[in-house]
């Protein structure tokens, strides 16, 4: 039977089992929600801006395991998503993202919304495609989303012409993809791991390095099998942690330019690391010539151009994380490594990370998170709200962080914590956000309001933005350059003393969430977080906005220095800088 | 830093060409000559990459162009036996008759092919080996003063035969 592009795309869809769809219409892809009007199998939802859309699919695939899905308009439309596909791509999250394009005998002629967003997203995601001929339709569709799950997850565009949405055509969609050129491994070398069990074996102070790749490839149960089984104390990346409770006792905490002093002494001091899913970004090795210097190093990941790219491995292993796991499982033993975790139990014990017990800090916020919301998804922001998170959010099997790591890509937050709720109508759904980053897609409220989305949206409102602030204030002699949210044009151009004394705080963040419909709660004093939550949970079909009035120049510490080793950190905001 | 040659067969379809060359810039690797055809399967293309790099960077290209979709298949042919030629035209321009005569000397001595000429100006094609066609510009610049026009097409490689 002949059918359009347009009905293929919805018959894809189905066959690909799209439950949910982030669209926003335009010219060029009015055809295709022609073609989804009144098909019930997919929700779509209609957000308010085609970067909140994406941010939303992305923070629904990551808290799902399924694949984000998103259509948008060419044009503008397709632009507007060129942040969050970037952001996704970076964490290896796995997005289809369809945008309409002006006919094929138009593209090329600088047509009415017309842009090549196949060569704008080319360096940002894993493929990306223009369909030219009706009759690739099928193909096309199914290799894309192939090659968004399978190996290393990413983003792959679809760019649908509007002929080809409206050309007649085959309706079948192929059942299986071939691809000469992909081929995402799945066999895991034996012989590699072996060696890795021998150095393991000899090692006195073993210490395994957990990144991300194992919570995308869900192995977080083999994970905490195989600590338990060889006793080696673990640290994690921020995009790792929770591959193990954080509440283990052999977990030690982050490592990186954040990082806890245990964990960052611990990566400088071991002497076999075997490191899982992470590629040795910048942010957790610091300087890297000296980082993790004379141990041997044994470094599991998917994607081979992760491998000895920033640091050199001694023992490389190309795997999918779990099944890398599994196989280390069956041939490892117990090791013993008592001697090396009481060394490392005296560090945490001498330098934990620090908790003022004064005032309403976002320390004492988290750790009411931790309190009141067991079966939860939490969704940070980028700046110090997420960096306090990393710091301070205890994970375990029912309690996930979503986090824009790669990209640092600041109004992912809140967005990102609707697709997640969507995702997990059934669990608590919390945003931390700054004040910063919440204005970058707070028109998303109307979203949440509209979908009945009763997420929980933190705003810790220090009245700046915040880590670049703290960046000022500790390397820049306090330079604030245009980094304080609350000035207007009466202050004065050089201001280092933010206080009460300040212009007032626009915009009032419980006014506009009362506006949109939403609830909102202003949050001044630490007794008062416990009843907001309390609020919050009873709003079971609107979001809540709590907005916590934290102290303008609270920092995120301990802080590894620009190009300084991982060994020397500054421990609080008086300098005191401690060498090891 | 040590001369490399890679030999890439990539899926013959639009934007193939973008990607691999979009990938050197964005990452910042060096590019020296880039050569792109047809082969005997009409679906598949073959690049011959010239660049210059140290082990690691070179390592590290390899991985990145292997994890291109469209890339089927990147053979190093840095250190395998090899043939390997450069297209290259030069056009010597303003001539004296005396530099004429000079350049049809240096043709006839080194083997390279006359294509045309006319009262000042001569063209010439040679086929030979990126570093021959080095030499030879070099040759021709210390015979004669003229301005001249290069035209060069970039290496083109295949395995010898064993």
């Amino acid at each position: 039977m002949e059918i359009s592009g347009a009905e293929l795309f919805v018959k894809a869809l189905k066959e690909e089992q799209v439950e949910i769809l982030f669209g926003y219409p335009g010219g060029q892809a009015i055809d295709l929600f022609d073609a989804l009007y009144g098909k019930n199998e997919i929700e779509v939802i209609l957000p308010r801006h085609e970067q909140g859309l994406i941010h939303a699919a992305d923070g629904y695939a990551r808290s799902t395991g399924k694949t984000g899905v998103c259509l948008v308009t060419s044009g503008p439309g397709a632009t507007n998503l060129v942040t969050g596909i970037a952001t996704a791509n970076y964490d290896s999250v796995p997005l289809v993202c369809f945008t309409g394009q002006v006919a094929t005998s138009l593209i090329g002629n600088d047509a009415f919304q017309e842009v090549d967003i196949v060569g704008i997203t080319r360096n940002i995601c894993k493929y990306s495609v223009t369909v030219r001929d009706r009759k690739d339709l099928g193909e096309i569709i199914k290799k894309a989303f192939y090659i968004a799950r399978t190996g290393k997850p990413g983003v792959v565009v679809v760019d649908l012409p509007k002929d080809i949405q409206r050309a007649l055509g085959d309706d079948t969609y192929p059942e299986t993809v071939a691809l000469r050129g992909y081929k995402p491994g799945s066999t895991v070398h034996e012989g590699q791991i072996k060696k890795a069990i021998g150095v393991l074996a000899q090692a006195k102070r073993p210490l395994l390095l957990i990144g991300g790749g194992v919570n995308i490839a869900q192995g977080q149960k083999e994970m905490k099998q195989l600590v338990e089984s060889t006793g080696i104390p673990v640290v994690t990346t921020i995009m790792g942690k929770g591959a193990i409770p954080t509440g283990h006792p052999l977990y030690i905490g982050n490592i990186g330019i954040h990082g806890s002093y245990a964990a960052n002494r611990a990566i400088s001091g071991c002497d076999v690391l075997l490191s899982i899913g992470t590629r040795f970004n910048d942010r957790i090795t610091g300087k890297t010539d000296t980082f993790a210097k004379d141990i041997t190093l044994i470094h599991i990941d998917i994607d081979p151009a992760s491998i000895s790219r920033n640091v050199k491995v001694d023992i490389p292993i190309v795997a999918d994380a779990r099944k890398a796991i599994e196989l280390l499982m069956q041939k490892t033993s117990r090791l013993d490594c008592e001697a090396w975790l009481c060394e490392i139990t005296g560090w945490k014990e001498a330098y934990p990370l620090k908790r003022k017990k004064e005032g309403l800090t976002p320390q004492r916020i988290i750790e009411q998170i931790n309190h009141s919301f067991q079966n939860s998804v939490v969704v940070t922001d980028v700046g110090q709200n997420q960096l306090w998170t990393t710091q301070f959010l205890e994970l375990d099997e029912n309690r996930m962080m979503l986090t824009s790591g790669g990209l640092g890509t600041m109004g992912y937050g809140f967005p990102a914590a609707l697709g997640a709720k969507l995702g997990n109508p059934n669990k608590d759904v919390i945003a931390i956000c700054g004040d910063g980053g919440m204005q970058m897609n707070l028109q998303e409220m109307a979203t949440a309001v509209v979908q009945e989305l009763a997420v929980i949206v933190c705003i810790f409102n220090n009245g700046h933005l915040g880590n670049v602030r703290q960046w000022q204030q500790l390397f820049y002699q306090k330079h604030y350059s245009s980094t304080c949210l609350r000035y207007r044009k009466q202050c004065k151009a050089q201001c280092r003393n933010p206080g009460s004394s300040c212009p007032p705080y626009i915009p009032d963040f419980v006014k506009l969430a009362e506006s949109y419909g939403a609830s909102g709660i202003r949050v001044t004093r630490p007794e008062e977080i416990e009843a907001a939550f309390q609020i919050a949970r009873r709003n079971r079909f609107v979001p809540t906005v709590i907005e916590f009035m934290i102290a303008p120049e609270e920092n995120v510490l301990p802080i590894v220095p620009p190009g300084s080793p991982l060994t020397e950190m500054i421990m609080d905001s008086e300098m005191e800088e401690v060498i090891l | 830093m040590k001369k490399r040659w890679l030999c890439l067969f990539v899926e013959n379809e639009v934007g193939v060409l973008a990607r691999i060359s979009g990938l050197f810039s964005g990452k910042s690797y060096n590019l020296n000559s880039l050569t792109v055809g047809t082969t005997e399967d009409e679906t598949i293309s073959r690049m011959t990459i010239g660049l210059y790099s140290d082990d690691t960077t070179f390592e590290q290209i390899k991985k990145q162009i292997n994890r291109v979709v469209e890339v089927i298949k990147v053979i190093d042919y840095t250190d395998l036996p090899t043939h390997s030629k450069e297209l290259m035209y030069l056009k010597v321009l303003k001539c004296s008759e005396a530099e004429k005569t000079e350049v049809f000397r240096f043709a006839q001595v080194y083997g390279v092919s006359v294509l045309d000429f006319n009262k000042d100006s001569i063209l010439l094609e040679c086929v030979r080996s990126e570093k021959e066609n080095d030499k030879l510009i070099k040759l021709l610049r210390a015979r004669v003063n003229s301005p001249i026009e290069i035209a060069r097409g970039g290496s083109v490689a295949i395995e010898a035969l064993q």
